[in-house]
Order: structure tokens, then C-alpha cells, then sequence
């Protein structure tokens, strides 16, 4: 395997840094550029790239990691399958540690229930097959990056003719949330850097309303520093210049279109459905559900449970770092009560939630 | 022996029991005559008036992985906290739990590999037990190993030694360890040679302290929670910052490749055959010729200084020029679902 070093190297980067300081030079105001992948919030940190850019160019983090945007309701929804008797809870690892309104998947774990953690869905469909005296439930969080594959799992359920595999669907799809922070008068985005797995799945000319508009600038770009320092230059020089366009710095891996083979999975099993997102709440056409002729493997449909009341955590502000309206630092729990052995909010719990990424590698 | 599995049996304390042993543990790991076997060893050659002592468990799995397995992990982990401390590693005790059911043909293969990392490292296990636990209660075999260690000098490098100054020395590549397990037990198919870098460092440790003497302020083996936990570790108990250089940290092209796929990062990896070592500015070229001269030291590297100012932190300026700080591993590293 050898590892994509031509985006790493540290000539082209400072030239890019210095390029970007140049770019900038005589702009009176100060640019705010929000990312919306967990993976560029964590590659900004890990390459210390805040340190880098000019003063004029601030950077926040939007709602871009999948574990953080789902709601309480869900994890509480999760954590009553868990507790379910004959029922194996499959997961993605991040969600484990999400603290629930009074547990959580790794507390129940601990206490019996039967937790696992898979790295592809197929994985739980497996184990349907394996346990058919159990039931399966797979929770189906994230973007078009991993709907696409929950989809295809349900395909092959069927076509193993099981009947104990099920979904707990909340799948979330872009670019509506950016759309809705967009019209926030409070938070003055001034271009995005578009999620770049996401956009190899819609393709970059689904950001084009977002520029059309709402004139917001838009630029794709992938995660090693090279690409990250492009992307902002390509911003950079849009907000400067006064445009919006979409423009693509990705494209060794992000088409116009997209991915068509993708998208048919995702028109196939899912539907457009309006969608809760944590801290930013009720977006219209912002979810994926299952479409009526897949509703057999819809968990709540099929597999009712008695889910307690949502209570949220007095004092957590997930909700409006995940808005980039305050950083974790700002937050009075960062750090002192919510730490990753400890997390809160699911800000705290994702390796790529901002407050995870913040407490890990801090800005200097 | 009849069987070719563990059975509850065999921790019964009777003919089983003695059965293993002496057809299996005690031909393996050392040549005590049945005459000799005492409830406890006798152990000479310990002239020093100060001892090193230190336990730990290994409970790794899967039990064998690339590159060594629970055995010679359990060896080579004791005898290099021995050695950290600046002590000769002088005897080891092993402490067996296995689990009902474990192939013996496993066990064997286990014994073997500590036996020779025991030899390589030139320290001798003198006592041990055994127990079996029942199918379910316990995960095919957990190893517990103590070691004592001597002391030839005055010598005690000690994790509040660094100085500003100071430089921060490696003796290869990071994470090599942490990622073979993983791969290997989640099944990855990274299509790589990810070998565990497990390896007794006591030679090593010897030849620094006979050279470079005092020159040695730190010593530590940046096992779990790799380097970057280990040296966050260092700063708060010296009270200095530390400062790294992305650009020198030694990583595997195959570990960084899978650690970029994962979302992990090497510096929180688990390494079992590194030594770290914060050593006086003036002397770092020449204790760098010395680890490169060593077995296991041919790519030892610096990696960092040692700053002014009694923070505790610890920051990396990045490959690209960017500065970045460095805290503890929290939690685990957990796969990235995006």
C-alpha cells in the first residue's frame, strides 16, 4: 500500500499557506468557512491548519459528523433494543459511547445486553443469518456515504430471505442542513468546504443551489493538507472576489454527477423524509426512510419497543457547536465534565466530533 | 499427552495437573529437575542493595498475531519495564490462566516463543503456576509475568528527568504493534506485512547507560497509548513542553496507510519493542550512533526536543508547518463510520 504522499508534501503545502496569505491581503473583513465532514474537522486539527492561515480566515465546524447530529430520541431507541431480550443490537463503533437520556449501547453491554460493533452492515446481515432464533437490529446512522451500503444490506436480507434483520433508519442526507444554516441570521457563513466522501455519493452539482441561491461560495475537497489548504484558497479567492460558484478540488474522486450506482441503491429502499437533526433541529427533505415495499425491515414498524423520555443533559451545548455558533471551548462542561472517557454530548463521543477533535489536539 | 485440549482437569492440582507440567510447561520454559521444584525459586546474584520490581498482565488477543504472540509479548513486556528503570532484567515468573478448551498444540507454540524471547533476553523464568478456568470464563489464555531486575550502577533515568535541552530520541519506526493486532483480529485485509515490533530492549539499555551514563534522563517503552501518551506523561512529570517534528516521526508506509483508512493515529498506536529516551543536547549525535549500533536500533531517530517552559505540554509541528497540540489517549481509538 503505498500512502498518498503527493498530498502531503510540506513544499507545496507552505506554498499554498503563502499563496493564501497573499490572497487575503488588503481584505479588510474577516471570512468565516465552515466545514461539514467530521473527517476535514479532524484533518484541520491534525495538521494544525488554524495556525497556519491568515487572521482574516476563520474556520468553524458545522454538522458534519454523523454520530453527533443524531438525536437523543434515537440513542434511547437504540438503548431499548439493546435491552430487548433475543435481540442483537449491530453497530458502527462510534455509536457505542453515546450517552442516552439514562444509558447507553456500551453501558447495556456492560450489563448483558448483546452489543456488537461491525464495520460494514453486511457484517449484521451475517449475523442474522447466523442467529435466526435472534433478532437483529442494525442502527442505521450517517450520510449518503454509508446509506448507500445499509441499502444494499437490506437488499441482501431479502434476497437471503431473512426475517429478523431490521434498520433503526436515521440516515441524513446534504446539503439541505447547509441550506438551513445558510438562512441563519445569526451565523454568517461566508463559503463552505464541501464534504468530500459525501460528494464522491451526490456529486459537487448538488452544492450548486447553495451558490445559486443563497450565493454562497462552495468548494469540494478532499483530506490530506494539500487538498485542504487548495480548497480554502479556491474560497478564499471567491470570497474575496466577491462570487459563488461550486468548484471541485476533489475531482480525482468527486464527478459533476456523482456516484450513479450509488444514488440507484439509495432511490431504490430510501425516500426523502423530513429529518431531526441534534441542536439544529426539524429539516424539511433532510433524512432517508424507507421506501413502503422495504417497510419489513423498518425496526420501529416491525419490532416495536417502549422508548423512555427524551432528557437532555442541562447545560450541553452540542447543539449550538454543532451550529458553529460557539466552540468547545465556550462551552462550560468542555473539559471539566464532559471528556471523551466521560462524553456528555455526542460532540465529546465520535472521533471526529469538534469537541473530541478539540480536547485531542487542542489549538495551540 | 493424551489430550489435545486444555481440560478443567488440568488445573486440578492432580495427575492432569502434573501431567502439563511436566510434560509440557516446565521441558518448555526451563530445565528444573522434579527434585528442585520448590513452592518458591531461589534466586542468586543479586549483590546490587536495590532491586527493580514490576508486574504485568498480558490478556492480548487474538493470542497469536503477526510477527509473536502472548508469549514472548509477556516476556519481552516484563523484561523491558525492567530494563526502563535501568535495571539488568535478572528472573521472570510466569503465571498461566488458561482457558478450558485451548488447543494444546497453541499452548506449546506459546511456551516455545517465550522460552526463546526469555533467552534472547538472557533472563531466566524461575517459578510459575498455572489454573484453568472454565469454557466462557476466560478468553483461551491470559499471562501474568513479575520480573526482577538488578541494578549495576548508580544510574536511574526516571520519567521527571527531561531538561530543556534536551533532545527526544526513537529506536524505529511508531505503531507497528497496535496496528498488527488490529488488523489481525478484526480481520482487515490491509494487504500488507504489519509485523508486531516486539523485541527485548535490556541490550540496548545496557550499551546506553555503559556509554552514555548520565547523558540518559528518560527511559520509557511507549506501549499502550503510544507515543504521544507517553510523552504527555513525561511533560507533566518534568514539567517542561515537548516539541515534536511530524516530519521525523519514523511511520511504516503500510502503518500509515492502515491508521489513514482506520482514522487512527500512529502516535496513539501501541508499540512493544520502542524505547523512548529524552537525553542531554550536547551527547544526542553520539547516543544516536550508539542505538543505531544495537540490535533493534538500526533506524533510531530523533524525534523532538525539549523546550523552555514548565507547562507540561506537548506540541508537534506538523509536515506542513502548522503547530498542533498533543494531549493523552482518551478512551479508545474507535473506527471511523463516515
Amino acid at each position: 500500500m503505498k500512502y498518498s504522499s503527493e498530498y502531503r508534501d510540506p513544499e507545496l503545502a507552505k506554498a499554498l499557506v503563502a499563496a493564501i496569505h497573499q490572497d487575503v491581503r488588503g481584505y479588510e473583513g474577516r471570512m468565516t468557512l465552515m466545514e461539514v465532514c467530521g473527517t476535514h474537522t479532524m484533518s484541520i486539527y491534525q495538521h494544525g491548519i488554524r495556525s497556519l492561515l491568515p487572521q482574516q480566515v476563520r474556520l468553524i465546524s458545522g454538522p458534519g459528523c454523523p454520530v453527533c447530529v443524531t438525536p437523543l430520541t434515537y440513542v434511547d431507541q437504540a438503548v431499548a433494543y439493546a435491552r430487548r431480550s433475543r435481540t442483537i443490537v449491530a453497530t458502527f463503533g462510534d455509536m457505542i459511547r453515546v450517552p442516552g437520556s439514562t444509558s447507553s449501547l456500551q453501558l447495556e453491554k456492560a450489563r448483558g445486553a448483546d452489543v456488537r460493533i461491525v464495520y460494514s452492515p453486511l457484517d449484521a446481515v451475517g449475523l442474522a443469518e447466523k442467529h435466526p432464533e435472534k433478532t437483529v437490529v442494525f442502527l442505521g446512522v450517517g450520510f449518503e456515504t454509508t446509506a448507500p451500503t445499509i441499502g444494499g444490506s437490506i437488499l441482501e436480507a431479502q434476497k437471503r430471505g431473512l426475517k429478523n434483520y431490521f434498520v433503526l433508519c436515521a440516515h441524513k442526507t446534504m446539503p439541505a442542513p447547509m441550506a438551513a444554516l445558510t438562512s441563519d441570521p445569526e451565523l454568517k457563513v461566508d463559503g463552505y468546504i464541501c464534504p468530500a466522501h459525501v460528494s464522491a455519493v451526490i456529486g459537487s452539482d448538488a452544492y450548486r443551489v447553495l451558490a445559486e441561491k443563497y450565493a454562497v461560495p462552495c468548494v469540494v475537497t478532499g483530506f490530506e493538507p494539500v487538498d485542504m489548504l487548495r480548497g480554502i484558497q479556491l474560497l478564499v479567492r471567491q470570497v474575496v472576489a466577491g462570487e459563488a460558484r461550486v468548484e471541485c478540488e476533489y475531482s480525482r474522486i468527486v464527478k459533476p454527477e456523482g456516484n450513479r450506482a450509488a444514488q440507484a441503491i439509495l432511490a431504490q429502499v430510501f425516500e426523502p423524509c423530513d429529518a431531526l437533526w441534534r441542536g439544529v433541529g426539524l429539516i424539511p427533505e433532510s433524512g432517508l426512510q424507507l421506501r413502503s415495499e422495504y417497510l419489513k425491515f423498518d425496526a420501529l414498524q416491525a419490532v416495536p419497543v417502549d422508548v423512555e423520555e427524551p432528557r437532555e443533559h442541562k447545560g450541553c451545548l452540542c447543539g449550538e457547536i454543532l451550529k458553529g455558533k460557539m466552540t468547545p471551548r465556550s462551552c462550560p462542561l468542555f473539559r471539566k465534565t464532559c471528556t471523551p472517557e466521560h462524553p456528555i454530548g455526542a460532540c465529546m463521543v465520535s472521533s471526529e466530533g469538534t469537541c473530541a477533535a478539540e480536547y485531542k489536539y487542542g489549538d495551540c | 499427552m493424551q489430550n489435545d485440549i486444555i481440560l478443567l482437569g488440568h488445573g486440578s492440582g492432580g495427575k492432569l495437573s502434573h501431567q502439563l507440567l511436566d510434560e509440557l510447561i516446565i521441558p518448555t520454559l526451563s530445565q528444573v529437575a522434579q527434585a528442585e521444584q520448590n513452592d518458591a525459586a531461589v534466586v542468586s546474584g543479586i549483590e546490587s542493595n536495590q532491586i527493580a520490581f514490576t508486574t504485568d498482565s498480558y490478556v492480548v488477543d487474538p493470542i497469536i498475531f503477526p510477527g509473536g504472540n502472548i508469549g514472548d509479548l509477556a516476556i519481552n513486556g516484563t523484561v523491558n519495564d525492567l530494563a526502563m528503570s535501568g535495571a539488568r532484567p535478572l528472573v521472570i515468573s510466569v503465571g498461566l490462566i488458561l482457558e478450558e478448551g485451548l488447543r494444546l498444540n497453541e499452548l506449546g507454540e506459546i511456551l516455545r516463543a517465550m522460552k526463546l524471547a526469555a533467552d534472547k533476553a538472557q533472563v531466566r523464568i524461575v517459578t510459575g503456576d498455572t489454573k484453568v478456568v472454565p469454557r466462557g470464563k476466560g478468553d483461551k489464555i491470559f499471562i501474568n509475568t513479575s520480573g526482577i531486575g538488578v541494578f549495576d550502577h548508580g544510574l536511574r533515568p526516571a520519567g521527571s528527568a527531561a531538561r530543556p535541552g534536551d533532545k527526544v530520541l526513537i529506536n524505529g519506526s511508531i505503531g507497528d504493534h497496535g496496528m498488527a493486532v488490529l488488523a489481525s483480529r478484526e480481520g482487515l485485509d490491509l494487504q500488507t506485512d504489519v509485523a508486531t515490533d516486539s523485541a527485548p530492549l535490556n541490550g540496548m539499555v545496557a550499551k546506553l547507560l555503559e556509554v552514555h551514563g548520565s547523558a540518559i534522563h528518560v527511559l520509557r517503552d511507549p506501549t499502550r497509548g503510544g507515543v504521544a501518551t507517553t510523552l504527555k506523561e513525561i511533560a507533566l512529570q518534568s514539567e517542561v513542553d515537548i516539541c515534536l517534528a511530524e516530519e521525523n516521526l519514523p511511520v511504516a508506509d503500510a502503518v500509515a496507510g492502515a491508521c489513514a483508512i482506520l482514522g487512527l493515529d500512529p502516535l496513539f498506536v501501541a508499540n512493544e519493542g520502542k524505547l523512548l529516551t529524552i537525553v542531554d543536547g550536547q551527547e544526542a549525535d553520539q547516543i544516536l550512533a550508539t542505538m543505531r549500533s544495537c540490535e533493534f536500533g538500526a533506524d533510531a531517530t530523533l524525534i523532538g526536543e525539549v523546550t523552555e517552559s514548565s507547562s507540561g505540554r506537548v506540541m508537534m509541528r506538523t509536515a506542513i508547518g502548522g503547530l498542533r497540540s498533543i494531549e493523552m489517549l482518551a478512551g479508545e481509538q474507535l473506527p471511523r463510520i463516515c
